[in-house]
């Protein structure tokens, strides 16, 4: 690490010790081989064709196919549970945070009668256990679609209301954790120059906690996006997920791994891509300079 | 000890002084005391329609004997009183035995889960929180696990997992020579560890962000005073980096625990409609015993047993772990 | 977005209204709307894949719009899903108006008094009872009692041998009884080669084979009355027969006992095994790059003699029905289209497409069903294939039986010993986990 000294490092006054120096490089590297390993065997299953799936795994493909790349879109719709995934876990996650930047910020710095109650039990929902209310939820849908025409089952609106309260308990407990970890002599300081309870919110605290916003965020999407057993019975063919529809590459017959991995790629792609931009935000905080 | 100075007394400046004292209760005015309310609202109605009412009515039906026989109209099944309960925790019977089973299997399982991914979590967001050379690159990669579809990460590790054809025993067993013969990953005793590999594998990266997002808010000035008065690189982890993680450690640790405890997509993808008996997670085993079997009422009576397991884990927990902070604190 | 706020403050506010009330699943109507010119079905994945399936029936559906003017929205269901999707709108009525279900749920699925029962009125309007073959109305649902749904495909388990193995070991013929298969299964067992695949980690296919087992052995694990009766000398010796394949007689590789995605057909296409019993498997012989030509196909084997009924049962009535949700609002066009579907042409049109026999007699005519494969398939259906207990508990059956069976393929593929004592233990275990009547 020779430019270890000039990087922006919070321990730089003093070089690190070999035995810090080792002890990170053997971590990383036997980190490093645990999550790569089965992406590699993503990739490489699928570039096989569908006997060298099956068969004995090669660590180099002995015949190499582009064929599943093109496959993958002929065997299921692929493109369509894309865009019903991105569609449902992106509303999902940004009215989940909204709602739950709102949520925290009042519990965070007001006191309020009734607001430890509030606290318990939104966490305490994080415990239900989703077999638990499954089928009352579906029927609650239902009941809601008759009464009104809103229809809840099998719509995109009900999945994306069902996964944005999914990780609201989350969201709000650890957006209130960050929340408290920004000094309040900030949005005092906001309330002096003028702004309100709101103002300060915006002006303030959102731009200072904005690593855990993100944190939150990505959490809120990815339960979403993963989600598997309510997607299940709640969608049909035009709504259907990715979680669900990948399922659609295992057949009465055939299961097409080299399919399947093929497609598991393409979707995950963007996905990679967006923590990439995403992450600049979480280490924005850093530099931001706001929270000192 | 010149690095008392450093810490724990600084070390919570991040957190703010005292639970109590600075939230300063304002009152000036009517709309002053409605504004935390109209905040609250949206969250409050959406736990109501998502979360409390269904469970409310799943709460019902473990009253009643909801079977293939009266799904049809589940408002007018018979009642059954505690008869689902009993079936339940009857541990005599198989089905109760069955179910202790599973219980005992998922807080093993749980425990070891959630202590590697806090473990690998927050080791990997402490040896990249300094810059050098390929950081970027480990930091996205290690994302990679969390960023990938539940159904098709866990496919491939089932994949992998393969006795005859799969890379973990190609690696093992042809690669190594370790046993006489390829082991079994997916069906008996050891698939306990399968899915704990699994488990961990998806999970960890959501510890390592989370951490990763809360070393953003330590002081660097903390560091750059403690390394003046002379403290090597793992007295700073030891003294500052732990004790500041410990507010965000108190919800992430908790949180694994309740995810990890509930997770259905892992197991029900990595073994399919029955899970070996050394796997049976309890979510698994209610599905089973709902869906499957199709009786509904032992199946949401096994589910509130579950949850009222949780609610006391949980509050047994905050109330340690809070206590826990109250007193090193003084 | 603000769609969804709106719909988010309204539901919340309904949702407790309709607490109070319990509305349960007495409510709504199955299908979009009460509109007499659409209908929505529910196709179960029988093609390569689903959007194969849609290839499949979009043009049929067309068809029928033509002549009827009616249109079917149609969304092919994974196997994934599919029973799921059937428990949930049955719980709340909200369904579609036609549906296809594997064959061997009808009978629980019957029970749940969801489906339309086919009495004489409901099997006129569809060209008559008589059309179909008995022994596909045979898995329609319990006995004396109105059919829950009507044959749309039909199966049979065959037993299909790789020649070229066969060959190399110097069989000359392919086996009949049970006794051959372990003789064959003996001489093909070496080398990394092996005699038999089983699906052992798969609960349906376990089932399949220890109920053709149990007919031979002479039981079928439910008494007359209908009550489970697992644990009978009977049933113990079928699925002991069945796991011995590999826990006494070796000619099952060990790694079957996890197979549970059709591994063993790719074994088979590889002359890795000789054998598999299968329902109709050329279509993936031939996507693992297997010729039509590499391969044979004869009866499923008996304990002794030839295949024939009672205790000659060689295979399970496979296949799957069609059934309309009892609250259609649209029963007219619903039972329009199960007439259109299990039309003499329609079923010719279909079965073709998915390989399957037409469960409709005068179909089963055409010559599009004489080849050898199907040959063979079509005569056990006719003559030695008994449907599976038609009893409302026969899901719960398949869950403890055939876990039952792939824990003991788990024993037998770890090297442990598998003995009368430990299948009945398996099997009395499998047996409290049933229902109390």
């Amino acid at each position: 690490m020779p430019d270890a000294a000039r990087a922006r490092t919070p321990r730089s006054p003093m070089a690190p010790p070999r035995s810090f120096l080792w002890t990170r490089r053997i971590f990383l590297t036997l980190v490093t081989a645990f999550v790569v390993l089965p992406v590699y065997v993503m990739v490489s299953s699928s570039l096989k064709p569908l006997e060298d799936v099956s068969g004995k795994f090669e660590w180099i493909p002995s015949t190499l196919t582009a064929a599943p790349y093109f496959d993958i879109w002929e065997t299921v719709p692929l493109a369509d549970y894309f865009v019903n995934s991105i569609v449902v876990a992106g509303a999902a996650t940004v009215l989940s945070v909204a709602v739950a930047i709102f949520a925290a910020y009042a519990v965070s710095r007001y006191e309020f009668r009734g607001r430890r109650v509030f606290a318990v039990t939104v966490l305490s929902t994080q415990m239900f256990p989703g077999i638990l209310f499954l089928l009352p939820l579906f029927l609650l849908y239902v009941n809601i679609g008759n009464a009104t025409g809103i229809a809840l089952f099998g719509s995109r609106e009900g999945l994306i209301l069902t996964y944005l309260t999914f990780s609201l308990p989350f969201s709000v407990w650890m957006l209130t954790g960050y929340f408290d970890s920004i000094p309040r002599e900030l949005d005092e300081a906001a309330k002096v120059d003028g702004c309100g309870p709101v103002g300060a919110l915006f002006r303030v605290i959102i731009p200072a906690a904005r690593p855990g916003i993100v944190a939150v965020g990505i959490y809120a999407f990815m339960t979403a996006w993963g989600e598997v057993l309510f997607a299940s019975v709640m969608t049909n063919d035009t709504t259907r997920t990715l979680s669900v529809g990948l399922q659609g590459y295992s057949t009465l017959n055939d299961v097409y791994w080299n399919q399947v991995m093929a497609a598991s790629l393409v979707v995950s792609v963007p996905v990679v891509a967006g923590f990439l931009l995403l992450q600049r935000y979480l280490v924005a905080g850093l530099t931001a300079g706001a929270v000192k | 000890m010149t690095d008392t100075a450093v810490t724990p007394e600084r070390a919570p400046a991040v957190r703010k002084a005292a639970p109590g004292g600075a939230r300063t209760p304002r009152r000036s005015g009517r709309r002053r005391i409605a504004l935390p309310y109209v905040l609250l609202l949206p969250a409050l109605l959406l736990e109501l329609l998502v979360h409390l009412v269904p469970m409310l009515m799943g709460i019902t039906m473990s009253f009643r004997e909801l079977t293939q026989f009266s799904i049809g109209d589940w408002s007018a099944a018979p009642w059954a009183g505690f008869d689902n309960f009993s079936v339940a925790v009857d541990f005599n019977a198989p089905a109760g035995r069955a179910l202790l089973k599973s219980f005992l299997t998922t807080c093993v399982f749980t425990a070891a889960s959630v202590g590697l991914c806090w473990l690998l979590g927050t080791a990997a967001a402490v040896f990249l929180q300094e810059n050098f050379r390929g950081r970027a690159v480990l930091r996205t990669l290690f994302l990679v696990p969390y960023a990938l579809p539940v159904y098709a990460a866990v496919i491939t590790w089932a994949f992998m997992f393969q006795r005859d054809n799969g890379v973990i025993n190609h690696v093992l067993h042809d690669q190594l020579g370790i046993g006489d013969t390829p082991a079994f990953w997916l069906i008996g005793d050891n698939s306990f560890w399968a899915l704990l590999v699994v488990s961990v594998w998806k999970g960890w990266p959501f510890a390592f962000l989370t951490v990763m997002a809360a070393l953003q808010n330590i002081p660097r000035e903390m560091y750059e005073a403690a390394a003046l008065d002379g403290a090597g690189v793992w007295k700073q982890i030891r003294h500052i980096t732990l004790p500041s993680l410990r507010p965000v450690n108190q919800v992430l640790v908790l949180v694994l625990f309740l995810w990890t405890f509930n997770d259905f997509n892992t197991p029900f993808v990595l073994f399919g409609k029955a899970a070996p008996e050394a796997a049976d997670l309890i979510s698994l085993h209610i599905y089973q015993s709902s869906f499957r079997t199709w009786n509904f009422g032992t199946g949401s009576a096994m589910s509130v047993l579950l949850l009222l397991f949780l609610l006391a884990v949980t509050g047994v927990y905050l109330l340690l772990t809070t206590r826990g902070r109250k007193t090193s604190r003084a | 977005m603000r769609r969804i706020r709106v719909a988010a403050a309204g539901a919340v506010t309904l949702s407790l209204v309709l607490t109070a009330t319990a509305c349960g699943g007495s409510g709504g109507g199955a299908g979009s709307d009460g509109d007499p010119r659409t209908l929505t079905y529910w196709a179960s994945n029988q093609g390569a894949s689903i959007e194969a399936d849609k290839k499949v029936l979009r043009p049929e559906l067309d068809k029928f719009e033509k002549e009827t003017g009616i249109k079917v929205k149609l969304e092919v269901v994974p196997w994934s899903d599919l029973l799921n999707r059937i428990l949930t709108a049955t719980t709340s009525g909200q369904g579609p108006d036609v549906l296809n279900i594997g064959n061997t749920w009808s009978a629980s699925l019957q029970s749940t008094g969801a489906l339309l029962p086919w009495n004489a009125e409901n099997f006129e309007a569809i060209g008559g009872k008589d059309r179909f073959v008995e022994s596909a109305l045979g898995s329609t649902g319990v006995r004396r009692q109105d059919p829950a749904a009507v044959p749309l495909y039909s199966m049979a388990y065959a037993l299909y041998y790789n020649k070229k193995m066969f060959a190399d070991a110097g069989i000359a013929q392919p086996p009949t009884t049970w006794d051959e298969v372990i003789a064959a299964g003996k001489k093909l067992s070496k080398d990394g080669r092996w005699g038999i695949g089983v699906e052992g980690s798969n609960l349906s296919n376990n089932i399949h084979q220890v109920f053709a087992l149990g007919k031979q052995n002479g039981t079928d694990f439910f008494t007359a009355d209908g009550k489970a009766d697992f644990t009978s000398d009977a049933a113990v010796t079928a699925v002991k027969q069945y796991v011995d394949l590999m826990a006494v007689h070796k000619i099952v590789a060990p790694g079957n006992a996890e197979y549970a995605q059709n591994q063993s057909l790719s074994d088979f296409s590889k002359d890795r095994t000789g054998m598999v019993l299968w329902q109709s498997a050329s279509a993936t012989f031939a996507s693992q790059g297997m010729n039509d030509d590499e391969w044979g196909v004869v009866p499923a084997p008996v304990l002794s003699g030839g295949p024939g009924a009672g205790a000659q049962t060689n295979s399970m009535v496979a296949g799957i029905n069609m059934a309309v949700f009892k609250n259609t609002k649209n029963l007219d066009g619903a039972r329009k289209f199960v007439k259109f579907m299990t039309s003499d042409e329609e079923q010719v049109v279909l079965n073709k497409a998915y390989g399957s026999i037409p469960p409709v007699m005068a179909a089963q005519q055409d010559p599009a069903f004489d080849g050898p494969a199907l040959k063979v398939l079509r005569d056990t259906l006719a003559t030695s294939a008994t449907a599976l207990p038609q009893v409302p508990e026969e899901s719960q059956f398949e869950t403890v039986v055939g876990t039952a069976v792939k824990e003991l393929f788990a024993e037998a593929a770890a090297g442990r010993p598998v003995t009368t004592a430990s299948v009945r233990a398996k099997l009395e275990a499998a047996q409290q986990q049933m229902p109390k009547k």
